[in-house]
């Protein structure tokens, strides 16, 4: 059976599942529409979680991003799994506990304020929207490189699939096929990892393999890894090359920014009590430790297998000459995103930092290093060819890569559709409106971000590379203080929870938008964006931290010279604090 | 449940939540980041004891920080009769 059928029976066969899924769990209710009922078991909602927050990006990207650089890039370890400690501390139980269906919700209703309420929408929609683009474009490339249709068509099929199953599920039918995603994903994520640990190691754990011993060289793996790149002229692979300050900001950065997002705090929303959220939140991050700590072992080994390929008996030997390279060469040059150059004509691939050449690059005048481009999120769907895995293991990562990606877009979409139809239109447009007609104005909402989202990834704007660094500063800066602050200050009013989000929202944009340019634009940035020109030395991707800290200090500034929040409210954080009583707050 | 009783929960809950945040920031920015060069001299498989927080450690002590504050608060929702 060619490569072909395999991927399309594995894409094919997950995409029944889901819409089967879609069909059973059909949504009656507007609270079967944004909270599933809030019946769902924990540890499924555990699972869906961990799908719903990782991405094409936690999937494909991310142990090519850990493989780059090393352990500089860490901080994307600890700051995507530091969150859930916020979620499941300072903020799942009490948004449980307070009872509603959307984050907007809970900051216009605790801060007793239309204004907080609307300044929340906008923050939501800016970043799910955002966030949104990059999950379309990376289902379209999925489908381009293992279904061999276009781009467009591509991305149009898994718009139709999210549009069948989000549509007509809500949250209850997204729930369920994101377990049924997450399962897919992290099965075609292990099984490559487990071979390529066995292979290099002989452990079939990656978690140890990583820091076992390298069956080849006879001494432990990162080691002989560090070895290698420094003669290559690469920098050491376990040591710290960067700015520790800006890694400590970043990481936070992303820790708080992942606590504030709302696809994820809705999903928390979903289980029946308020002890639930908190072991949800504790399942979920097993499920995602599930991939989170395979991902540095993949991304170390893969790395090593690619410089012992192109230097089959090391650097001092016979590179790899052009014709003998492997398959899975050719099929990744034809997607454009590897792509090698025989600088000095002699027919072999001399593979090295020419920043920083060896000596033997000197000696005999190389002209530089001949792979010239090697994408990131090659690492991944490569692995299976890299490791000579058998064809059914690249279908399922075909299957794996699609999940990652439609299982986010999914969550996403709703946190945008319910912000639309529940504070929009029922809380702040038409208040009288019918459950039956909120539930057809979350439908409409649905579909409407859907076409949205589709448009945006068939032309998508050409900052998508820079969007999650937007997304999860504005998330660190305006949604988690505001949320923190409505639950852990009791005093906290109106007037200083919009002036603390708005100063943190917009610090935050001003900073970006000075060093990457106004709204990403090429050539419109204020400042070259390189570290001499940094305030305080601290980059445009960490400023989420900072902003976070304004708005506090905002808050609290305007909560001095205002009067604190009414007595109504400060009994309403009570109750909030407590598990008992969570049921009464429902159908508010 | 009187406005002393539910003062005293909420202060038992703070409290807890700050030791797990203390542990939380220390395995992460601190053994994984700054605190690493401290560390340099415990060798783990190639490299040192920081390095296996930053990739591996500090992601496994988060979880067990759940899975604790999670007991804890059930045990202090039955003493304060808050649970549901």
């Amino acid at each position: 059976m060619s490569q072909f059928a395999i991927n399309l029976i594995f894409v094919g066969a997950s995409f029944a599942l889901y819409i089967g899924i879609a069909i059973w769990a059909r949504a009656g209710s507007t609270s079967d529409f944004y909270a599933a009922s809030r019946g769902v078991n924990p540890v499924v909602n555990g699972a869906a979680t961990a799908a719903d927050w990782m991405s094409a990006a936690s999937f494909i990207s991310m142990a090519g991003l850990i493989a780059a650089v090393g352990y500089g890039n860490s901080t994307f370890l600890m700051g995507w799994t530091g969150g859930y400690v916020l979620l499941a501390m300072l903020l799942a139980p009490y948004l449980r506990k307070f009872g509603r269906f959307t984050v907007p919700d809970f900051i216009g209703d605790r801060f007793y304020s239309q204004t907080a309420r609307l300044v929340a929408v906008i923050s939501l929609l800016v970043m799910s929207i955002t966030y949104v683009i990059g999950q379309m474009t990376g289902a379209g490339v999925a489908f381009s490189r293992f279904l061999e249709v276009d781009n467009t068509t591509g991305l149009l099929i898994a718009s139709g699939v999210v549009f069948i199953y989000a549509v007509l599920g809500g949250m209850k039918g997204i729930t369920y096929t994101q377990l049924a995603q997450y399962c897919v994903l992290i099965i075609a994520y292990t099984i490559p990892a487990v071979f390529i640990s066995l292979n290099l190691t002989g452990n079939p754990l990656p978690q140890l393999g990583l820091f076992s011993t390298h069956t080849e060289s006879g001494q432990p793996l990162l080691q002989t890894l560090n070895e290698v790149m420094m003669e290559l002229g690469f920098n050491d692979y376990t040591g710290n090359h960067g700015s520790t300050f800006n890694m400590v900001l970043f990481t936070m950065s992303l820790m708080i920014g992942t606590a504030g997002l709302p696809h994820v705090i809705i999903r928390f929303f979903t289980v029946p009590k308020v002890a639930d959220a908190r072991t949800s939140a504790g399942w979920a991050l097993v499920f995602i430790a599930l991939l989170y700590t395979v991902a540095p072992a993949v991304g170390a080994m893969a790395r090593l297998n690619i410089i012992t390929t192109l230097w089959p008996d090391g650097i001092q030997g016979e590179p790899l000459s052009f014709e003998e390279r492997p398959d899975w060469m050719h099929n990744w040059e034809q997607t454009g995103l590897l792509r090698f150059e025989d600088k000095n004509g002699d027919g072999l691939i001399q593979y090295y930092n020419a920043a920083n050449p060896p000596q033997r690059a000197i000696d005999e005048g190389w002209e530089g290093n001949e792979m010239v481009l090697f994408n990131n999120d090659i690492l991944v769907l490569a692995n299976p060819e890299i490791a000579q895995l058998p064809g059914w293991v690249i279908g399922l990562i075909a299957a794996g890569g699609l999940a990652a990606a439609l299982s986010t877009a999914a969550g996403l979409l709703l946190a945008i559709s319910s912000a639309v139809s529940h504070d929009l239109i029922k809380k702040m447009i038409n208040p009288g409106i019918s459950e039956k007609g909120e539930l057809l104005a979350a439908r409409i909402s649905m579909a409407f971000a859907i076409a949205l989202a589709t448009y945006l990834g068939l032309n998508p704007p050409g900052f998508a590379a820079q969007v999650v660094a937007l997304a999860f500063g504005l998330a660190a800066a305006s949604l988690f203080p505001a949320i923190m602050l409505g639950i852990f200050s009791k005093k906290m009013n109106s007037t200083g929870a919009i002036v603390g989000m708005l100063v943190g929202l917009l610090s935050t944009v001003l900073y970006i938008f000075t060093y990457l340019g106004w709204f990403f634009i090429p050539g419109t940035n204020m400042l070259p964006n390189t570290p001499d020109n940094w305030l305080f030395g601290i980059s445009p991707l960490s400023f989420g931290t900072v902003g976070a800290i304004l708005n506090f200090a905002a808050a609290y500034i305007t909560l001095s010279f205002t009067k604190e929040a009414p007595a109504e409210i400060q009994e309403l954080v009570e109750s909030i604090r407590v598990p008992k009583g969570a049921g009464a707050a429902v159908d508010h | 449940m009187s406005d002393k009783s539910t003062d005293a929960y909420w202060k038992a809950n703070v409290r807890i939540i700050t030791i797990c945040m203390v542990i939380w920031a220390l395995v992460s920015f601190g053994f994984g980041i700054v605190l690493r060069p401290l560390l340099a001299g415990i060798p783990v498989g190639g490299t040192d004891l920081g390095f296996w927080f930053a990739q591996q450690g500090s992601i496994l002590t988060f979880i067990v920080l759940i899975f604790f504050y999670r007991s804890y608060m059930n045990r202090l929702d039955r003493e304060f009769g808050v649970e549901e």
